[in-house]
């Protein structure tokens, strides 16, 4: 049985310990009105990419301890001076100087709603989501910003005040680890893993 | 007389920008710099003298991409009574417009192109910009013989999304977002997309049924107009109600209001005037000035900041200070509901060309349809309506060849190859085949290169027997817009017949 790839970080560079691709046969792809000429094969192929969040590293190991973070610029000489970003951006896109990281969690809570929203009966191949998906475009006060995230609970008309939820047990580490609900939700009603 | 004032003020450098009424609690709104918003310039004229475009299908087994190229290229020297061999001795460097290498699991694909099409040992570059590859392409082109590096360029585009099955296709494409914070979510494109498209349906559409209809005419004209042209893929007799019959994609679009996804190739040669005049002569294709620009906004919307309405010739401050009022929910600019990037590009373009009302100045114009709904949010952001009154285009007939209401000619004809909804989206492709279509009008080559017997009966397929003649009476001037996904990058191709200029030093 073949065992997922794993990666550690040691002394600055990447260990690799399982399998990280596998191999499958290539199959000839033929035309059934033309007497099963040969029209091209098939490229079987299995990879596990490496990727780093680098600076954001930081904003997903947060959200599964229950903290939205975000960055703000505090560059007086700027002219985006005291605007919060959320999507957590690393470096203010005005001034290139680094941002500070602030807890958003509580503003999240007091003054989140839905910009715009969208609900979604496709997904892609990969997609880890349960279909319908409820995308939800979220907007907060003093954040010059709107973030785009899911809906866990209900269903998303503009104007709609949402809470952020955390997935606390077994998160992916990804941003499927913050989703929203709507305020007033009970927790009993929360999905497995989530909370407040 | 007014608009005369106001080219003068452009001429000046000065930028006017319309004051959104609701100053907000989120963070200052961003500006542009003088700098950053000059009126590009080309150092000598460039021409474009001759386009060529392969079949577009959703798949062409039969045929490799160079095979598509090639067809492409063969068609271009035809047009001007030429060989490929004696049209690729005039070129001296070579740009390439192609997308997802991922999508035919080959890196540096133009390379192949390149290779395939016997072009050694001309320098050639890759572009990619998402949807607005092609017009990118011809960016990129137009900037290389403006300069004087090059006398005569190709721009070449092609796109093969028929060798994966369709939801890696939508993973594929969606590896086009932010990889961290939005693929994530479903892995599916237009999802990203359709949040903008929800919020502009229910601000400016106001959710209206009305409305609703109108976007689904929109795809009767594209799938309509697709019939009279043998290149189109999505030729389809339809009404408005099997639009609004079709399967939903994203509430409320429904699967006959998207573009299609497509094979094919498309290019087009570009020179400066000396070259322009030898290429063309004792050939129908008069050369056309040509000139490009591009904007750009943030990859993900969540990242879009409020500012001003960067504003075009034709339009005032004053008129947008009631937005919010008119529509609830409209006074974020561009929040999700405008494009930054096409408004961006139109405001150099218009500058760059003298265009100070595109309705009046344009006769015929392709934009970027991936969606009914942002053909109507483009119609606002290059200023054919007003911000919030997109609808209106369509709903007066003006975009139509023939104008359903009065039986006169449409004032400003769109899509009239059937567009991406109802001609093609081979991503790479797209721009250079609008920029193929428009420039047809303008050589009054139109009925000859989509009603040639040979070539409906060539690609397969049946020309209809109410087969119409499209051209454009007297076209002299037309404008294209090649786009990108959720608005990340635009470009705007403008083509005039060089003696019907509206500025003379452009
Ligand atoms: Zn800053």
């Amino acid at each position: 049985m073949s065992q997922y790839g794993q990666v550690q970080v040691k002394d600055n560079r990447y260990k690799f310990r399982g399998d990280f691709h596998r191999l499958e046969q290539h199959m000839p792809i033929r035309n059934a009105d033309e007497g099963w000429k040969l029209v091209g094969v098939t490229k079987p192929r299995d990879m596990t990419y490496v990727h780093t969040y680098g600076g954001e590293a930081i904003f997903f190991e947060s959200l599964s301890q229950g903290k939205l973070l975000a960055t703000k610029c505090e560059n007086p000489a700027c002219e985006a001076n005291g605007s919060i970003f959320q999507p957590f951006r690393i470096y203010c896109p005005d001034c290139l100087s680094k941002g500070t990281v602030i807890d958003m969690t509580d503003l999240a809570k007091k003054s989140a709603t839905v910009h715009t929203f969208m609900v979604c009966e496709r997904s892609g191949a990969f997609n880890m989501l349960d279909k319908p998906i409820r995308f939800i475009n979220i907007e907060f006060e003093n954040v010059c910003t709107i973030l785009f995230s899911y809906l866990l609970v209900g269903e998303p008309h503009m104007g709609m005040r949402v809470v952020p939820v955390f997935k606390y047990h077994n998160p992916t580490y990804t941003i499927l680890d913050l989703s929203w609900v709507p305020a007033g939700t009970k927790a009993e009603s929360l999905p497995e893993g989530f909370g407040f | 007389m007014g608009s005369r004032i106001i080219i003068e003020r452009y001429t000046k450098g000065q930028v006017r920008l319309a004051v959104l009424t609701t100053r907000h609690k989120r963070g200052q709104m961003i500006k542009f710099s003088q700098q950053q918003l000059k009126t590009p310039k080309f150092m000598r004229p460039v021409y474009l003298v001759t386009a060529g475009q392969s079949k577009y299908g959703r798949a062409i087994p039969e045929k490799r991409t160079e095979e598509l190229c090639i067809d492409a290229l063969t068609m271009a020297a035809e047009l001007l009574n030429l060989t490929p061999a004696e049209l690729k001795k005039y070129i001296h460097t070579c740009y390439y417009g192609h997308f997802a290498d991922h999508f035919g699991d080959q890196l540096l694909g133009e390379a192949v192109i390149h290779d395939r099409l016997g072009l050694d040992p001309l320098g050639n570059v890759g572009i990619k910009s998402g949807g607005a590859t092609g017009g990118s392409t011809l960016w990129e082109a137009a900037k290389a013989v403006a300069s004087g590096y090059s006398d005569c360029v190709l721009a070449m585009g092609w796109e093969r999304m028929d060798e994966v099955p369709t939801d890696e296709g939508n993973f594929l494409i969606a590896c086009a977002a932010d990889r961290d914070w939005e693929s994530p979510m479903g892995q599916i494109y237009t999802g990203y997309y359709a949040v903008m498209a929800q919020k502009y349906w229910q601000v400016f559409g106001k959710a209206e049924a009305s409305f609703r209809r109108t976007l689904a005419e929109i795809s009767v004209k594209h799938h309509g107009y697709a019939r009279f042209n043998p290149f189109a893929h999505g030729a389809m007799k339809i009404t408005v109600d099997d639009v609004l019959m079709s399967p939903m994609v994203a509430d409320p679009l429904r699967a006959l209001d998207a573009c299609l996804m497509s094979v094919g190739a498309a290019c087009a040669i570009l020179c400066d005037e000396d070259t322009a005049m030898e290429l063309t002569e004792n050939t129908k294709n008069k050369p056309l000035r040509i000139w490009v620009t591009a904007g750009s906004h943030t990859l993900r919307p969540a990242d879009r900041r409020t500012m001003e309405i960067p504003l075009l010739p034709n339009e005032t401050a004053d008129q947008y200070k009631k937005l919010g009022k008119e529509f609830p929910g409209a006074d974020r600019y561009p929040g999700f509901t405008g494009f930054l990037a096409a408004r961006i590009a139109a405001y150099y373009a218009y500058r760059m060309t003298g265009v100070t009302d595109p309705t009046a100045d344009f006769d015929v114009i392709e934009l970027h349809d991936a969606f009914t709904i942002s053909d109507v949010q483009t119609y606002e952001d290059i200023g054919i309506r007003p911000y919030g009154h997109g609808r209106d285009y369509v709903e007066s007939g003006d975009c139509y060849h023939t104008n359903p209401h009065t039986g006169r000619p449409g004032k400003l004809p769109s899509n009239l190859s059937g567009g991406l909804i109802g001609c093609m989206h081979a991503v790479g492709a797209s721009g250079i085949m609008q920029v193929f279509e428009i420039a047809s009008h303008l050589w009054g080559r139109w009925a000859e290169v989509h009603g040639d017997e040979k070539r409906w009966k060539e690609f397969g397929r049946e020309k209809p027997a109410d087969w119409t003649d499209l051209q454009v009476t007297g076209a002299k001037r037309a404008l294209s817009v090649s786009h990108a996904g959720v608005g990340s990058h635009v470009t705007a191709t403008v083509l005039m017949d060089p003696d019907h200029l509206l500025k003379k030093d452009a």
